[in-house]
């Protein structure tokens, strides 16, 4: 992967990498058991067997040259408003949701449609891991070293037809479980929705993620299965997902509904364009701490210049 | 100011020789409440400068990763609190026929006062790196959310200045007029917090309902009197 770490970072901040592969032999090595423990502990149920996992081969992901985020700053510290607006508030309730068993349903433009099983919908595609740099819209920034496949090689399975333009995702609808969701206040018309184009979903770099740190998502990640498209903001990458559609139209997703001069459909990273409430041009890297925001420039597609080319000719002012 | 009984003069000792009542080892019994009331409204605080020794110790283990954005929440969810209490002093007073509640009044304000600077500051503290430039222009004119806040923060400023005896002897009538303020202020704070919120609006729901409530009572008191005054002037 051409992932290029960026120029204004420290040596110091830097992984060195045969510390980086010691420790990934010993996620690697050790996969079973933190699998094992996080369906004992339960606030980290998974929709897939832990076993799962375990039994796959997991092609190692390329470092980046750039710290990671620690395990437990990318479980507790979540935007899933599903389960409340606090940051805190997915950790602490996310247990609450069931995500096994799980099915997906597949619909719209497509030649084959259907609802099947997570399982059974993953089998045959091999794993990777990607570590990837992920920036919210509210100016944060996380690097976090996902497992997954390609959009695309999930949606082919599917055989889309020549009328798909767009891909409409959908997170699960259980107010039951997911108290955000009950809320009274909640301005929000579930389910959570977004979409790609056709040609950003089919780009290499998006992927579905089920797993991150060597283990499966935990629920307030987005288990079981979630998108992570890392060259746009956070909320693109939508959680926990349990309806994809291909369609003609584009798709509206939830927070270009609710608030489209500060949300748009594109959401791609861009320090040039300024949220209406902030400015863009910078992020501030997590962690931070009291004293020292820790903040860089943020960068254009959030460093993936690969995918510049997805947008030529489209002024990116206008489609934000 | 101590008082004669405070200083335990002309009353009965115990064989300690203290005092034998709370009230009378500090004064009064509104001086001890005021105390409790002071110690009530500081331990937000006290609890804040705790968790903010432990993240200097050991940084991350207080606040999570992002430490500066959970003070600055805290620090306006107690801010808009305080104020609202403040606010609704005067109408308790009135509604509870307890005038001496009013003697509460100003010592809340500035407490109310001290959360919201503190708030700005860490905004300030928030946004270092930035180029100061845009965080002028963000806060005085650009980002709408902010822009309320700020100027509910300077119309707080002068009322907080003002706060002592010595100036409301030299404002005179003008000190209660200047203390309106207090109302445009708090609804501004209100504005802010509302055009701040996305997705989820209870925040601004409940303190918007209490903000109502309170402003209802003034004109209500306001109404009320006017009548009063009337009915004196026709009978
Ligand atoms: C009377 C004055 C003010 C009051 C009562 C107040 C109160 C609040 C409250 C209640 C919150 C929400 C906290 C939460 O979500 O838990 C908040 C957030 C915030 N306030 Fe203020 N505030 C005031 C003035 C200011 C000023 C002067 C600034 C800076 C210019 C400011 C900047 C912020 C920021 C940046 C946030 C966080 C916004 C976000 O999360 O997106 N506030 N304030």
């Amino acid at each position: 992967m051409l992932i290029k770490p960026a120029a204004d970072i420290r040596p110091s901040e830097i992984t060195p990498e045969s510390v980086y592969r010691s420790r990934r032999r010993f996620m690697r090595e050790s996969g079973t058991l933190a699998a094992g423990a996080a369906t004992l502990v339960g606030t980290s149920a998974v929709g897939l067997p832990a076993e799962w996992l375990a039994a796959r081969e997991v092609k190692p992901g390329e470092p980046i040259g750039e710290q990671m985020t620690s395990e437990s700053d990318a479980t507790s510290y979540n935007n899933f408003y599903e389960f409340g607006t606090d940051k805190g508030d997915p950790a602490k309730y996310a247990h609450e949701l069931t995500v096994d068993p799980w099915t997906v349903k597949v619909t719209g433009q497509v030649e084959k449609p259907g609802k099947i099983g997570l399982e059974d919908m993953l089998s045959g595609i091999d794993l990777e891991e990607r570590i990837y740099r992920l920036r919210c819209v509210e100016a944060w920034s996380m690097v976090i070293p996902w497992i997954g496949f390609p959009v695309k090689k999930l949606i082919d399975k599917f055989q889309p037809t020549s009328d798909a333009k767009y891909v409409e995702f959908k997170t699960l609808h259980r107010p039951s479980e997911m108290r955000g969701q009950r809320s009274f206040f909640s301005s929000i018309d579930w389910p959570y929705v977004e979409g790609l184009r056709m040609d950003e979903a089919n780009h290499p770099l998006a992927i579905f993620a089920v797993g991150m740190y060597g283990k499966l998502l935990p629920n307030q990640n987005g288990a079981p299965i979630r998108l992570v498209v890392p060259w746009k903001y956070g909320f693109k990458s939508i959680k926990s997902i349990v309806e994809i559609r291909l369609t003609k139209l584009q798709p509206k997703n939830t927070w270009n509904v609710l608030q489209p001069t500060e949300y748009g459909f594109y959401a791609n990273v861009n320090p040039n364009v300024d949220h209406p409430r902030w400015s863009q041009a910078s992020e501030r890297r997590f962690p931070t701490t009291l004293f020292k925001p820790n903040r860089i420039a943020t960068r254009m597609f959030n460093g993936y210049d690969e995918v510049a080319s997805l947008y030529k000719g489209l002024d990116l002012t206008r489609y934000y | 100011m101590l008082s004669k009984a405070g200083l335990g003069i002309g009353r009965p000792q115990g064989s300690s020789g203290r005092p034998r009542t709370l009230a009378g080892a500090f004064g009064s019994p509104l001086r001890v409440a005021k105390l409790v009331v002071f110690c009530l409204l500081a331990l937000p605080m006290a609890l804040l400068g705790v968790d903010v020794w432990r993240e200097v110790a050991q940084p991350g283990s207080a606040f999570g990763p992002d430490p500066t954005e959970e003070v600055l929440h805290y620090l306006g969810q107690w801010g808009i609190r305080i104020l609202l209490l403040t606010l609704a002093v005067s109408p308790a007073s009135r509604l509870l026929r307890k005038p001496q509640l009013v003697r509460f009044r100003r010592m809340m304000g500035l407490w109310a006062f001290s959360y919201i600077a503190l708030h700005f500051a860490v905004y300030l503290l928030s946004k270092a790196g930035n180029p100061f430039e845009l965080i002028l222009k963000d806060t005085l004119y650009k980002v709408s959310f902010a822009v309320v806040g700020f100027y509910a923060l300077v119309m707080l400023i002068p009322l907080a200045i003002t706060s002592t005896r010595r100036w409301q002897r030299r404002l005179g009538p003008g000190w209660r007029k200047l203390h309106r303020l207090v109302y445009p202020a708090a609804f501004a704070a209100w504005v802010h917090l509302l055009w701040l919120s996305k997705g989820d609006f209870m925040d601004p729901l409940i303190y918007g309902l209490v903000l109502a409530l309170l402003f209802a009572e003034r004109i209500v008191f306001r109404i009320r009197k006017e009548r009063r005054a009337a009915a004196a002037n026709a009978g």
